[in-house]
């Protein structure tokens, strides 16, 4: 059995009799009807239906009329932008249900240029849905594949070009050509170096050292220039307390990248809530302090459950636990928090015993 | 050829146009020669559906975009400086800063109209992705990147990758607390990319995290390098579109040798000029309504504040999702790191994702070794193994993108973190078998409510008692314009061995690879609802079956 383009079985192979064939209609009568020979031809483009605005000529005229509407209303809402762009004070406060206060000067030049775009689109597309034709018309499309001799020719063409070169029987040129393009593109690799030094050791250093005060982050001054220590004593249990070195003081432009590593945490824990020795040590009177960045991939972490002595990261809430040696206990970080080891000064004073003994923050393939 | 007098222009056959059109025509023609293309293409012919109109929005956004990014670069700083702002925000009043972020504090404060331009900036970018992510589906469910478009669909694979690198980095330059944890997010990632890493996150920075060089970098890829290739891109992509004529959907009259719509000029020119003004007051509107970023409360950039609940632009989300979902597999040996929590679900997955996305045409096209030029467009239903692929997909990114907010979702539903996370887990590979095996059964089924529509009519909404007493529904035959609608589609059916292999002697190689093409195509159109034949339909018509 053969089937015409569309899959459908040809009748006369199927020894299919021509007989008149009886429609039912929706009462049941019988009635003769004329069925077309294959009923899922194409029986060609329908007939246009006229719109109104085709054949009464008062529509037209009031959907002409709605569109030059459309358009005014578009030029005196443009007029009306410059005007609220130079009368509406910068300072002014709208307040509406449901968006709440916004701004004056923003809600008057975006309503108007908005109703000023809108309006003209509006009567742009309007005017051609009444008033331009809307008789579909056919155009006639090629396959875009070109006949196999114009293919063979072009061919042909290239081939000639190819053969006048003599590329295929030089193979000296054609080695070297290829070699030498192969090898051009390298220098803009090259010129990059220079956009950042080497890491070098650089991620394996905060800017913790020995002796280092930290310095409790809301007694910072508003340029960030002045700051006071900590004391064991202003460190109650459960409260969180986040610290920088005093070098961050004076970092100035360095600011954000010696932040970046040296940001931490300090929280006093119970002594005997914490589980290991090494942590007691490396903290002071149950104070202990943590990086503040996220071993995943570096945010700071910043929401702590005294009772549980959780840590949670707001990113991909990795959740460390704090009288655990800052180890994972829920998210997609893989490390523990590092544990900066403290220690007082002199003057009492809380202050780093040393660097972190790790990278801090996010993993990278030198770490190890 | 005679000339009339030493002066007269072209062929001085004395027929110099009189009209103001017909005098500009003829200045143009004398220099370009363009009266053949012009002829030719002011009145071609365009199809007209909903669907078509979704990549004229993205191009629309596009444009919105330029526009008011260019007044944005009048103002905006980019450099990483310290300043201490003291504009008329009080709040922020004495508090250091990037010059970024104050000349975007600016932008919204002290410049007029700036608020205005930013946010419809903002707007038009959410618009812009939209856009191009649902244009792109339709392209996919109506297969209308089968042969000849599958070079304009990787084209416009290529515009999608570009708009969400263009969205991100102009998202990252206002310098503030919220786009700035993004740019370290990235640093993370790409400090997880094996032996080359960190390297690649040094030379970004310019250093160390977050250097002074990266906002002015990511400036120039924002302003200039991607808006560029995105400009040709879109060029290369129209001019397909026009060179190659757009798909139609079938119906009477609608072949794949014609195209059958309405004439550029006017009603193209006109649709689509004032659809693009609709977008653009759309946009306007938005953006003096809703606010959006609004930077100045979330503060400048600190390594080490963060507020709980922030969300990135939509487009980003299902990296969030995917970073989250992941469990925490890190391994190390001899000295190396390998953070397999942060590379596959920030790399990997998208890569694999976006691979089969930019591939999808080639592979269907080997499975189902289907060679013919397609400009008919498919209803998805019909090809229900694509459709069911295609909407696996779908949800497959909508689980990422549900967990990339798993903390709005624990606070406002009272759930658990963990358990929406280990849902979450389940959910990404469950959920997409499902949604194939569902949508192919969907589609299936309707197509055969297709078939029945075609032999036995629609339902009219009128029910009739016979005289034995039976009720049924009456059935009003269709026109043939709708019989033929829904029977001009192809009912494929698997390759055999030998057609998978495209040769009489196969060699042993050849022959394994055939084999996996013919189950492929199998697994593509096994099922099938068959159409119904002349024979079925005559039938039905004659027995008058309800
Ligand atoms: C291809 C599409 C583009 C996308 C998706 C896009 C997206 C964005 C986004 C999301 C922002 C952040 C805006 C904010 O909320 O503050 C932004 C900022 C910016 N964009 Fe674009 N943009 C595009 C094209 C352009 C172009 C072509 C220009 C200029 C020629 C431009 C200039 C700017 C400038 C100067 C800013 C920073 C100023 C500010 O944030 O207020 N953008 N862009
Ligand atoms: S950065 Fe902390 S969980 Fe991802």
């Amino acid at each position: 059995m053969t089937a015409d383009e569309n899959g459908h079985p040809n009748l006369t192979e199927l020894g299919y009799d021509e007989r008149s064939p009886v429609a039912v209609d929706e009462h049941g009568h019988g009635h003769e009807v004329e069925l077309p020979e294959d009923p899922f031809a194409d029986p060609g483009l329908e007939p246009h239906r006229p719109r109104a605005t085709d054949i009464d000529e008062k529509v037209a005229q009031k959907a002409e009329r709605q569109v030059a509407a459309l358009f005014a209303l578009s030029a005196l809402a443009t007029i009306g932008f410059m005007v609220a762009y130079t009368e509406v004070p910068r300072t002014a406060v709208v307040n509406f249900f449901p968006i709440g206060a916004v701004s004056a000067s923003n809600f008057a030049l975006g309503m108007l240029l908005g109703i000023a775009l809108f309006s003209l689109g509006a009567g742009a597309v309007y005017w051609a849905r009444t008033l331009m034709t809307d008789v579909e018309l056919t155009q006639e499309r090629h396959l875009l594949e070109s006949g196999s001799e114009a293919k063979a020719q072009a061919v042909a063409e290239f081939e000639k070009g190819v053969a006048d070169s003599g590329i295929k029987r030089r193979p000296l040129i054609r080695r070297t050509l290829l070699g030498a393009l192969a090898v051009l593109p390298l220098p803009a690799l090259w010129v990059l170096r220079d956009l950042g030094p080497l890491p070098g050791d650089s991620l394996r250093h905060t800017a913790w050292k020995a002796g280092e005060l930290i310095i409790n982050d809301n007694t910072v001054s508003i340029d960030g220039s002045t700051g006071q220590g900590v004391k064991p004593e202003d460190i109650t249990i459960g409260t969180l307390v986040q610290g920088r070195p005093k070098a961050a003081l004076t970092a100035g432009d360095q600011y954000n990248d010696l932040m970046a590593k040296s940001a931490i945490l300090l929280v006093r824990l119970d002594p005997a809530d914490i589980k290991s020795q090494q942590q007691r040590d490396w903290g002071y009177q149950g104070i202990v302090a943590f990086s503040k960045i996220c071993t995943h991939v570096g945010c700071p972490v910043a929401l702590y459950e005294q009772q549980t002595h959780h840590m949670l990261c707001p990113c991909h809430q990795s959740t460390f636990d704090l009288s655990d040696g800052g180890k994972v206990i829920f998210g997609p970080a893989a490390r523990s928090l590092p544990q900066l080891p403290i220690t007082v000064d002199a003057d009492g004073y809380l202050v780093a015993k040393s660097d972190f003994d790790q990278p801090v923050g996010p993993s990278f393939w030198e770490r190890g | 050829m005679t000339a009339t007098t030493p002066h007269a222009a072209g062929f001085g056959d004395g027929t110099a146009p009189s009209t103001p059109a017909g005098k500009a025509a003829d200045y143009l023609d004398q220099r370009l020669g363009i009266a053949g293309a012009a002829k030719k293409n002011l009145r071609k012919i365009f199809p007209d559906h909903w669907s078509f109109m979704l990549g004229e929005i993205a191009l629309y956004s596009f444009i919105v975009l330029l526009l008011s990014g260019v007044f944005l670069t009048l103002f905006f700083t980019p450099s990483m400086n310290e300043v201490t702002y003291n504009g008329s925000y009080t709040p922020l009043d004495g508090i250091k800063m990037s010059e970024a972020y104050a000349s975007t504090v600016n932008i919204s404060f002290d410049v007029r109209g700036g608020l205005l331009m930013r946010q419809i900036h903002h707007w038009a970018a959410l618009v812009f992705v939209m856009a191009i992510t649902v244009h792109m589906l339709r392209i996919f469910f109506t297969g209308a990147f089968r042969k000849p478009r599958e070079l304009n669909w990787l084209i416009g694979f290529g515009l999608f990758v570009m708009a969400l690198l263009e969205g991100f980095a102009g998202y990252s330059l206002p310098d503030d607390l919220l786009s700035g944890t993004g740019l370290r997010i990235a640093e993370g990632v790409v400090l997880s990319i094996p032996i080359i890493g960190t390297y690649v996150s040094f030379f970004l920075f310019g250093g160390e995290f977050p250097g002074h060089d990266l906002v002015p970098r990511l400036f120039t890829i924002h302003i200039l390098l991607v808006p560029g290739l995105i400009l040709a891109l879109i060029t290369v992509h129209l001019i397909l579109v026009f060179y190659q004529k757009h798909t139609q959907w079938a119906g009477p009259g609608r072949t794949n040798e014609n195209v059958v719509g309405l004439p550029l000029l006017p009603v193209y020119i006109a649709k689509a000029g004032g659809f693009f003004f609709l977008v653009f007051g759309i946009i306007s509107l938005l953006a003096g309504l809703v606010s959006i970023n609004p930077i100045w409360t979330y503060g400048p950039y600190v390594p080490n504040e963060m507020t709980a609940g922030s969300q990135p632009d939509w487009y980003i989300g299902f990296l969030e999702g995917s970073l989250r979902m992941m469990p925490n597999v890190e391994f190390n040996f001899i000295g190396h790191t390998l953070s397999l929590n942060v590379l596959i679900p920030a790399l990997i997955v998208p890569g694999i994702l976006f691979t089969g996305l930019a591939v999808y045409p080639f592979i269907e096209a080997w499975v189902t070794g289907d060679r013919r030029e397609h400009h008919i467009l498919d209803r998805p239903r019909n090809v229900p193994t694509r459709t069911g692929i295609g909407v696996a997909g779908c949800t497959f990114y909508g689980v990422l993108w549900v967990v990339g907010g798993n903390d709005l979702i624990a606070t406002h539903f009272h759930l658990s973190l963990e358990s929406i996370t280990w849902a979450g887990r389940v959910v990404v590979f469950v959920g997409p078998a499902f949604a194939f095996w569902i949508t192919r059964r969907i589609c299936y089924g309707l197509q055969r409510a297709d078939r029945e529509k075609v032999l036995h009519g629609r339902e009219a909404g009128v029910i009739v008692r016979s005289p034995e007493g039976e009720f049924s529904e009456v059935h009003a035959p269709i026109s043939d314009g709708d019989r033929y609608r829904l029977t001009a589609h192809d009912v494929h059916r698997p390759l055999s061995i030998a057609q998978a292999a495209d040769a009489n002697g196969i060699p042993a190689p050849r022959l394994r690879r055939a084999k996996l093409r013919a189950r492929f195509t199998r697994w593509y159109f096994g099922t099938r609802v068959e159409k119904p034949s002349t024979e079925e339909y005559r039938e039905s018509i004659t027995s008058g079956h309800h």
